[in-house]
């Protein structure tokens, strides 16, 4: 038997803690790097900011601490709050649809002896693969009043052309863009843990005399609860971070502005206006929002996923 | 051979069996609605498909639907624009996405291995650190990180888009989970008894375990990293170090000044889709998306 002292014993214990930390030291590194440094650096430029400095007409513009005066002007800035108001709307329609067809085509997918279910889960994965710039180029054209397909037949018909990117069509014409590439995703991904529910239980059920839909209401949904939370919490945090889909837009309407979501503002603050401390004061705000929102939501659907059983 | 209780790569999660054969009808309302879904997916790829073939006239006059006439003298104008800028911001698109997430997935691996296997001080702080990560939404990281790269000069160069690229707290947490559940303490323990140092123990037993996991953290990692737009536009001013999203972006806001633009933009954006979708049908039997809706309940 080896004592505590033994050295071998002594080394393999510091072995132990050495490999692990070795494997871990490049991510390691790369998190410092570029998370941690990044917003560290974001909140120390927030509270800073050009100032005027001595009197007179000499005085001189300075970068000095300027406390949360940066933060101040983000909340009383009615652009940056509109921007949020205006990612409320696009939220509300975008986030349900996409969860809720998703949910849809899950379920679909997943009842027996449904034909075409293997090419229409490839079809509906397929936009998945496509970037939200290039997704948002293709809807542009299919919005866009002289390509659009729906006007090409109105026109034919006689019938005025509308334009979706205007107006009260503006909220879902940007969400659909988001719906489209979403949707596929997350099927997938409730699919997949609709697979795992082990099939006993619908046999279970129909020796009950349940029905699909009642299979479906009273087992399926509940038992992908934390699925959904996941694409939920997904879905909320892609909402927040909008940003390629309305400025790929943007040179087809006079509907969208600069400052039309909150990343846009934040982008023409630092680098069309160059006042990087109100960026930052304003990226610290987008980002604690979004890492509020994201506890909040995982907390809640604790309680109500883990809590009753 | 491995273990009784190492997932079988054949979990193929977007090509399962076939349903058995059953004499019983098929259902026509989920059919139908399933391939309404279909339609809705499929229909503005099949229209920049064929708008591609358009010449520009064509293009605002013709039925959207309607195939023309141009596709080869689009196609010559896309890879002759700006002296072939097309074809740069395709090769640039392929450097960042697949070193990008080749690098990123063995990283990832070897940080999720750590964290799985092994019992050292600061581990749970470590964990929650990374999911702190995740969390943080990584886009609204883009400006500090450019603010921070061109501290230290490196704005504008391939680095500031391909180093952020490198990180995914997301990918550390599915190799976390899929490496507690697919390498057996067992084999681990067998492996150190019979000699193997913990570098050894990586590359000969546990890299080969986590295959599976592995090609389901590149695939996200290069579909995320070839589609993403934010970064690359903050960071990088020459154009010819642009990839393909913000180079057709640029092609577009030129566009709505000269139309002659859009035929260009328009088979940019086919051409540029192609690869992935091509890429994605044929990978798809591989990824274990499972993994993502599996991962939460642990």
């Amino acid at each position: 038997m080896s004592t505590v002292t033994d050295p071998r014993t002594a080394r393999r214990t510091r072995r132990r803690w050495v490999a692990p930390y070795t494997f871990l030291l490049p991510a390691g590194l790369l998190y410092l790097g570029f998370l941690a440094v990044p917003i560290g650096y974001a909140i120390f430029l927030s509270f800073r900011g050009l100032r005027v400095s001595g009197t007179g007409p000499f005085g001189v513009q300075e970068e000095t601490w300027v406390g949360l005066s940066n933060y101040a002007a983000t909340f009383a800035d009615p652009e940056f709050l509109a921007g949020f108001g205006r990612l409320a709307v696009y939220g509300f329609i975008a986030v349900p649809l996409t969860l809720g067809l998703a949910l849809t085509f899950a379920l679909l997918l997943d009842l027996p002896r449904v034909a075409g279910a293997r090419f229409a889960r490839t079809a509906i994965f397929i936009p998945y693969a496509v970037p939200g710039v290039i997704a948002s180029l293709l809807w542009g054209f299919l919005y866009l009043p002289s390509t659009s397909p729906l006007n090409f037949v109105l026109r034919r018909l006689g019938l005025d052309p509308i334009n979706v990117l205007d107006g009260s069509m503006l909220f879902p014409s940007v969400a659909n863009i988001a719906i489209w590439t979403g949707v596929g995703f997350n099927m997938i991904i409730l699919y997949t843990s609709l697979r795992g529910i082990p099939g006993e239980l619908y046999e279970a059920a129909r020796l009950d005399g349940a029905n699909e839909w009642h299979i479906a209401y009273r087992i399926k949904i509940p038992l992908v609860g934390p699925a959904l939370v996941l694409t939920g919490l997904f879905a909320l945090i892609g909402t927040l971070q909008v940003y390629g889909e309305p400025t790929t837009l943007r040179p087809m309407t006079n509907s969208i502005s600069q400052t039309w979501v909150p990343l846009m503002k934040i982008y023409r603050d630092a680098f069309v206006r160059d006042d990087l401390s109100l960026a930052a004061a304003s990226s610290v705000v987008l980002a604690l929002g979004t890492l509020i929102v994201s506890v909040l939501l995982l907390r809640l659907a604790q309680r109500r996923t883990f809590g009753e059983s | 051979m491995s273990t009784a209780n190492a997932p079988r790569p054949t979990v193929i999660p977007l090509t399962g069996p076939a349903p058995a054969r059953s004499r019983r009808p098929h259902r026509v309302l989920p059919t139908l609605v399933l391939l309404l879904g279909a339609l809705y997916c499929l229909v503005p790829v099949a229209w920049v498909v064929i708008a591609s073939t358009k010449s520009n006239s064509e293009l605002f006059t013709t039925f959207t639907f309607a195939p023309g006439s141009g596709l080869l003298d689009n196609l010559r104008d896309l890879f002759s624009y700006g002296g072939g800028q097309f074809g740069q911001w395709a090769l640039n698109s392929l450097i960042f996405a697949g070193f990008g997430s080749l690098a990123c997935t063995l990283i990832s691996t070897m940080a999720g291995f750590a964290l799985a296997k092994y019992a050292f001080p600061g581990r749970q702080a470590v964990f929650y650190a990374i999911l702190g990560g995740v969390l943080l939404p990584g886009i609204t990281l883009a400006i500090p990180q450019y603010l921070l790269m061109s501290e230290i000069g490196l704005a504008g160069s391939y680095w500031s888009v391909l180093l952020p690229s490198l990180i995914s707290p997301f990918g550390i947490y599915l190799a976390r989970v899929y490496a507690a559940s697919a390498i057996p303490n067992d084999t681990m323990e067998a492996a150190r008894i019979d000699g193997a140092h913990d570098a050894r123990i990586f590359t000969a037993v546990a890299l080969p375990m986590m295959v599976p996991g592995m090609v389901t953290i590149f695939l996200l990692q290069f579909v995320g990293i070839w589609n993403n737009f934010l970064l690359p536009f903050i960071m990088l001013s020459d154009e010819r170090m642009y990839p393909l999203t913000v180079g057709l972006y640029t092609l577009l806001s030129k566009g709505s000044g000269t139309p002659s633009l859009y035929s260009l933009a328009i088979i940019g954006a086919a051409v540029a889709i192609i690869p992935l979708v091509v890429m994605m049908l044929v990978l798809q039997r591989y990824w274990r998306l499972d993994l993502i809706s599996g991962g939460i309940k642990g």
